[in-house]
């Protein structure tokens, strides 16, 4: 079963892979049907996929049959075993769940949104090779098997980003994406060195069960004595800031944004970006035994949830705005975890990518609607012309405020109780963050909701003219989202937080008990509880008041609080600042290697040098050459002289 | 009086292959000087096998200087005829225009 649920989306993505070669050159009949035939593979395998997904939900989750897949052997060199093996438990199990079933959505959805597009069986193939690779991702047996599952989203992540390749905006994101991506690959690799160096394993059972034995361990690091588990923790933490896009390693989700729609909606909102997350909740038993490497998530996951929810406040690019408020969400499941509420925060990586996806698929029946236009300036008065869209948004927007009785209400207020039942300085740090960052998200969700759809239509007559339903293609896979964003919430809730929560995590989860954030999370005081739904409902009266009922109010506010107002609106200044630190630099220095360090000394010394130098000794001796019969003459006169001279002086001698 | 011994006769064909050789490498004007030098050259070395030949008694030197005389000759003629139709082509036979071999 759970073969057939990782390789099914492989083989799909091969067998369209290979129809987007024969595609190339076929006649407009041929390759519209060659275009439907990957659909229908692409789309069939995901949805084969997605129902063994259910049944091993059942099965592990429900039924508490965790169990190892044994594939076979990857490497097997001395001491360093690392197999091809699928963990399953319930951990594994939910983000199957997710995972598959967001990704059969967006491949429905895909066939509605790209069909305009020439190279259909391309990006199927695309989506399903992303699938498979994130099935490998959390499926992984061992930290390696992780890292190629880790390596390979980030793969089809570019392939996707920069999908429209003749876009020079589209390329530049893609490869944005890569190398900042890089950066946190980077820590990611070298936390699992150490983890090696401490463990003498890669294998996650193995490192489990020795976890408390070495949670007193030292690393020398620069002959500094550290803690190795904290080190260890800190750098794998790289690595999923990287991929889940937090403080300092985020600028690369929002332009990732110039990609397809559906292709925001499942790598960049629902699934990839929340793989730092999970790796997180995954290794939870070794993240347990340093205080230290937690109280970073908390305040990197905090501080980047308010961060990014202010960016998101000023953002006129419709998707622009999704992905600021989806980098916000990842910060509240990050602090989850860094409170030790991991099962909070992965309840809500599920909440938000049912939420999330129809937040960003709906956006793309907007814009698709709208002719292509991404700029919420432009849009305004379109909520009667498509009514199914609007009221999907609204569904989203809702469970994404956090109002009950939709999903997001369940896992945001669980995630703030626990940040508050902390009891520590991070974590209350993080439930204050996190409270003003519900009021942001309220605010901004509701300014778009404002702007896109209600207002006097801002669009031309011609495009407005246009606005149009989306096909039932799409508009079906938006309403199975919204099914679980309304309902997702109280449906897991007892199972994911409440009172089964020990025995549906199983052994998936290890909390220790000097860390009861959860479990006190039950027990905060009434106006705990009830704050983020005050503070939610404040930020949508103030979005009503400010683009509804005084439509003047943003321009004026955005004169007074105008240093404020720049500083969101343009993003903290983050790119304009990692450009000046690194991106130009590493211009200057890469300029300096080419045409220093290659051209004159490499080139010059070598290759050229050489090549001069030969010419040079050519030049004067083709000079020898006169012409004159009597100079080569003189040469063999002086030759035999020599010679003879030689031989009477060596023979007499 | 002296008698006129081995050594004269190779005075005599050192100085005429010297010559020999000064008349190629200083003659600046005429191909058929240096032909005439290298005549000169192969005289000096006839002289040289034919005083052997009588200082050693063999025969087989002056032998050698008939062939060598034969050898001149085919030389001689060959090369006035390519000089011949030399100067038809270029319509000079100094040797400063001789030099279309240069590098």
């Amino acid at each position: 079963m759970i073969t057939a649920v990782v390789f099914l989306p492989l083989i799909a993505a091969i067998i369209a892979g290979i129809m987007a070669f024969m595609r190339h050159g076929a006649d407009e009949h041929r390759s519209h049907s060659i275009d439907r035939l990957s659909q229908w593979v692409t789309c069939g395998a995901l949805l084969l996929s997605a129902a063994g997904s259910i049944s091993i939900f059942f099965d592990v989750a429900l039924g508490g049959n965790s169990y190892t897949y044994e594939l076979m052997t990857w490497i097997d060199s001395g001491t360093f075993e690392v197999s091809w093996a699928l963990k399953v438990d319930s951990l594994t199990a939910v983000m199957l769940i997710v995972v598959t079933g967001v990704s059969s959505m967006v491949h429905i959805y895909s066939i509605g949104y790209m069909h305009h597009d020439r190279h259909v069986p391309r990006f199927m193939a695309y989506l399903s090779l992303f699938t498979f690779f994130m099935l490998m991702l959390i499926t992984a047996d061992n930290l390696i098997q992780m890292f190629f599952g880790w390596e390979g989203v980030g793969l089809a992540s570019y392939l996707l980003i920069g999908f429209w390749y003749h876009k020079p905006t589209a390329n530049a994101a893609a490869i944005k994406a890569f190398v900042v991506n890089r950066v946190g690959d980077f820590g990611f690799a070298l936390g699992i060195f150490c983890v090696f160096v401490i463990f003498q394993s890669v294998d996650l059972d193995t490192i489990f069960a020795a976890a408390p034995g070495h949670a007193n361990d030292t690393l020398e690091v620069f002959s500094v004595e550290f803690d190795a588990l904290t080190i260890a923790c800190l750098l794998l933490f790289v690595g999923a800031m990287g991929k889940s896009a937090q403080l300092g390693l985020h600028t690369w989700l929002p332009d990732a944004m110039e990609g397809p729609t559906p292709v925001s909606a499942l790598i960049h909102a629902a699934t990839m970006v929340t793989a730092g997350v999970f790796m997180v909740a995954r290794l939870s038993p070794v993240f347990e035994f340093s205080d230290v490497a937690l109280a970073v998530v908390t305040i990197v996951g905090a501080s980047t949830c308010i961060f990014a929810a202010t960016i998101a406040c000023t953002q006129n690019d419709i998707k622009r705005v999704i992905a600021y408020s989806t980098c916000s969400q990842l910060g509240y499941m990050f602090f989850a975890c860094g409170v030790s509420a991991y099962s909070a925060g992965i309840f809500h990586l599920t909440t938000h990518a049912f939420f999330k996806a129809l937040l960003f698929l709906g956006a793309g029946a907007v814009i698709h609607a709208m002719s292509d236009e991404q700029d919420m300036r432009k849009m305004g008065g379109i909520w009667k012309l498509i009514p199914v869209t609007y009221a999907l948004m609204w569904i989203g927007n809702l469970a994404l405020a956090g109002i009950p009785p939709f999903a997001g209400f369940y896992s945001k207020d669980i995630v703030l109780e626990a940040a508050y039942a902390a009891n520590t300085g991070v974590g209350t740090y993080a439930f204050y963050m996190g409270l003003l960052a519900a009021f942001l998200t309220a605010f901004y969700s509701w300014r778009l909701l404002f702007m896109t759809f209600h207002g006097a239509p801002r669009a031309d007559e011609k495009t407005m003219a246009h606005v149009h339903e989306s096909p039932m293609v799409m508009i079906g896979p938006l309403l199975v989202l919204a099914t679980g964003a309304v309902l997702a919430g109280w449906v897991m809730y007892d199972n994911f937080v409440g009172g089964s929560v020990v025995q549906f995590w199983g052994n998936a989860i290890l909390v220790l008990e000097n860390h009861p954030a959860l479990e006190n999370a039950r027990y905060v005081p009434t106006w705990v509880k009830l704050s983020p739904l005050v503070v939610g409902g404040v930020g949508i009266v103030l979005a009503y008041i400010m683009y509804i009922a005084k439509p003047d109010l943003p321009a004026r506010m955005a004169e007074t609080f105008r240093p404020i107002y720049l500083m969101s609106f343009n993003k903290w200044y983050v790119d304009e600042l990692y450009d000046k630190i690194f991106v130009r630099p590493a211009f200057y220095l890469g300029r300096q290697l080419w045409k220093v360090g290659d051209g004159t000394l490499i080139d010059g010394v070598g290759p050229d040098g050489i090549a001069r130098a030969v010419r040079m000794l050519a030049r004067r001796v083709s000079a020898l050459q006169s012409g004159y019969v009597y100079h080569y003459a003189f040469g063999m006169m002086i030759g035999v002289v020599t010679l003879i001279t030689w031989y009477l002086f060596t023979s007499a001698g | 009086m002296f008698e006129i011994g081995l050594s004269h006769y190779l005075s005599v064909a050192g100085i005429l292959f010297a010559i020999g050789i000064f008349g190629i490498f200083i003659n600046r004007k005429n191909v058929i000087v240096i032909m005439m030098s290298i005549e000169l050259m192969l005289l000096a070395v006839n002289i040289n096998l034919v005083a052997f030949s009588t200082h050693l008694n063999d025969l087989v030197g002056q032998v050698f200087a008939i062939f060598v005389l034969t050898v001149a000759a085919a030389e001689a003629a060959v090369g006035l005829a390519i000089l011949v139709v030399y100067f038809r082509n270029r319509g000079s036979i100094a040797v400063e225009d001789i030099n279309m071999m240069k590098g």
